[in-house]
């Protein structure tokens, strides 16, 4: 189980045949995916590693049938390419893209309202479920299968957190990185919701950073929940007004920082983990 | 990325915003000429940064002599820490009102907010917490534009005397706002001064994101940041003595919060990006190490597009030029042929954040 995606998911990827694309191809079939085609307008009839290259997204849903895609195309073709995946109806497009414009990410997130799309990204890692498959370009020994769920906005931070839980026989139902961009397709809350359901998930780690409300906006629904929520925010040591790294994570006047975000979930009685290990720690307690 | 006020009043005349007339100098002599063509007017420093007026940075001026005396004092003045080079000489517009009008992305409806406030001149966002009664929202539909009645209505909150002016400034500021990309397009104040409306300060800030397709001069930064920014790194100064250099932003604010969490004071902020080069992890080690206040270094990498192998080979080649110790935590793709690599030098491994903060604070006591 877990969520959003299983071994029967069709994946496409979109930009498959440059260096990121195509690395990231190989990983997701050893991992197991279903990498059902891939699209690099242009390069259309050839292959990369056995999978069939399309010049649009369109001509790839004729012939393969997809319902999942990934997008590794430069910054400013990304808008592009998910608009090419709404208009074509994909159910799931993950991008990984770091550095779309915002205007491109307002234009987008519009378009998704009316549309049967869910967006994940731009900026993030991606998700997977052990066991089952893996959309994205998260490393592929870390992971293990299980019941936490866990929703980040951070890439290598997830990692490190997943290899921790495996290495101390805490498994995942899926993990999931949300992206670190101001505006992203898929909140906090949207993937609490799907855990919330899965009966394969029995408690799952929010990992947030600073910037932004985020992470405040999902404490309403997670006091609704009946799963536990273990939270982790990181950049409390983050001076204002510099962006650290992700182009969301700024602390800008006054708002957003780590301390509000740990006490905001402090007071909604939702537990806050202070570093990796101690994340482990409270999990373990929990399950 | 923040334009100076001219550069943003430049593409303000563009759309043709109604802004004062004046010119730009380096030399407090030009200032007089300025001032003999305009009469009375206003010197303001040309940094990047807010709280100039209460800096001493902004100064009006009755005479040629004022306007020189005036710009000798800003030039070569700091404005929280930015040099200013540059002065913009206007002619000085007596407000009658001030208003504030201004445009940015809201994150959480992720569209474009238009707000307006009848308290213009003072920060916008003391208003917001003090009377928020006082600001005007509306939201724009990225899709469908600005309607007419939308910027009808802010026009009619600021003020129905010159609304017919103001929908045109707000019309005008919307299109400033998309076609540039900017994250946030202000004026504060708008002024009315007699029966005409105009931009007295101008405030843009572009999306770095977009600035490969936006027509902005970037200055190139003096600075560490600069240079990381340069190699595709993000460096932030901090006040410690640990110098800090990880893969992931998520992962390095982690690795930052522990080390003070463990006591330790981190020199800086070190995101060298995932899928790192060799090339790169050399150049963050040297700009990290050429801070002064480095004692000790903490290298925390989780490998997953970067290959901890090719960092072993960063760190092997810069190693002789670096006189201070280091802690190095490799994990991920290849870690194996890392590790191995480095053992021969003697350095201190760690295989978590936790234990590599630790480990690079103890190191930090028995070196010294």
């Amino acid at each position: 189980m877990g969520i959003l995606i299983d071994k029967n998911t069709r994946v496409l990827v979109q930009g498959i045949t440059g260096r990121e694309g195509s690395f990231q191809v190989k990983q997701m079939q050893e991992f197991g995916t279903n990498v059902v085609g891939g699209v690099t307008p242009g390069k259309g009839g050839s292959e990369v590693y056995g999978v069939s290259v399309f010049d649009s997204v369109a001509g790839a849903v004729d012939e393969v049938k997809p319902n999942a895609s990934v997008i590794f195309v430069p910054p400013k073709f990304a808008a592009d390419s998910i608009f090419e995946s709404i208009d074509s109806e994909i159910g799931l497009i993950v991008c990984i893209t770091e550095g779309v414009p915002e205007h491109d990410m307002m234009r987008v997130c519009a378009y998704l309202e009316n549309s049967n799309s869910r967006l994940i990204g731009p900026n993030c890692p991606g998700l997977t479920t052990p066991g089952e498959s893996k959309i994205g370009i998260m490393p592929n020994p870390i992971h293990r299968e299980g019941n936490v769920g866990l929703v980040s906005r951070s890439g290598t931070l997830t990692y490190e957190i997943i290899d921790l839980l495996s290495k101390s026989g805490i498994g995942q139902s899926t993990s999931v990185g949300i992206g670190g961009d101001p505006l992203i397709g898929t909140s906090f809350e949207d993937i609490l919701q799907l855990f919330e359901k899965d009966p394969m998930t029995h408690a799952v780690v929010l990992v947030g950073e600073i910037g932004g409300t985020a992470e405040q906006d999902s404490i309403e629904y997670i006091k609704q929940m009946d799963k536990p929520v273990i939270a982790y925010v990181v950049g409390v040591s983050a001076p204002p007004g510099k962006t650290m790294g992700h182009a969301g994570a700024i602390v800008s006047m006054g708002g957003g920082t780590a301390l509000e975000k740990i006490h905001a979930f402090e007071k909604a009685g939702i537990t806050v983990g202070r570093s990796p290990g101690d994340i482990v720690q409270k999990v373990k307690t929990i399950l | 990325m923040m334009l100076y006020e001219h550069a943003a009043k430049e593409i303000f005349s563009r759309y043709s915003i109604p802004v004062p007339e004046g010119s730009l100098t380096t030399r407090a002599d030009d200032a007089g000429a300025i001032a003999k063509k305009l009469g009375s007017v206003v010197v303001k420093a040309q940094v990047t940064a807010g709280g100039r007026g209460k800096a001493g940075g902004i100064l009006t001026a009755a005479t040629p002599d004022e306007a020189v005396r005036d710009a000798q004092r800003i030039l070569g003045m700091s404005i929280k820490g930015l040099p200013v080079k540059k002065v913009l000489v206007e002619e000085y517009k007596k407000p009658d009102k001030e208003m504030y009008l201004g445009i940015t992305i809201d994150r959480k409806a992720r569209r474009p907010i238009i707000m307006a406030s009848t308290e213009g001149g003072v920060d916008i966002e003391e208003t917001a917490r003090s009377t928020p009664e006082k600001i005007f929202r509306v939201h724009i539909n990225p899709l469908a534009g600005l309607h007419e009645y939308q910027a009808r209505e802010v026009a009619y909150f600021l003020g129905r005397e010159s609304s017919a002016q103001i929908i045109d400034v707000v019309k005008k500021l919307y299109r400033v706002f998309t076609n540039n990309d900017c994250t946030l397009a202000e004026i504060n104040p708008l002024a009315q001064t007699g029966g005409a409306i105009i931009a007295l300060d101008a405030k843009m800030i572009i999306d770095d994101n977009a600035l490969f397709r936006q027509q902005v001069e970037e200055e190139e930064e003096d600075t560490l940041s600069g240079l990381a920014k340069k190699h595709g790194m993000s460096y932030v100064a901090l006040e410690g003595d640990i110098g800090c250099i990880i893969n992931g932003a998520g992962l390095a604010m982690a690795t930052l919060d522990m080390i003070k969490q463990y006591g330790g004071e981190p020199a800086n902020f070190m995101d060298v990006r995932a899928g790192a080069s060799e090339e790169q992890v050399k150049t963050a080690l040297r700009i990290v190490s050429s801070n002064k206040n480095v004692k000790t270094i903490l290298i925390n990498i989780f490998g997953g597009l970067t290959k901890c192998d090719e960092v072993a080979r960063a760190i092997i080649d810069v190693s002789p030029e670096i006189k201070v110790p280091f802690v190095v935590r490799l994990a991920g793709t290849n870690e194996k042929e890392g590790r191995a690599m480095l053992e021969r030098l003697g350095i201190t491994f760690a295989s978590s954040t936790e234990e590599a903060a630790r480990k690079v604070i103890e190191l930090g006591h028995t070196y010294r």
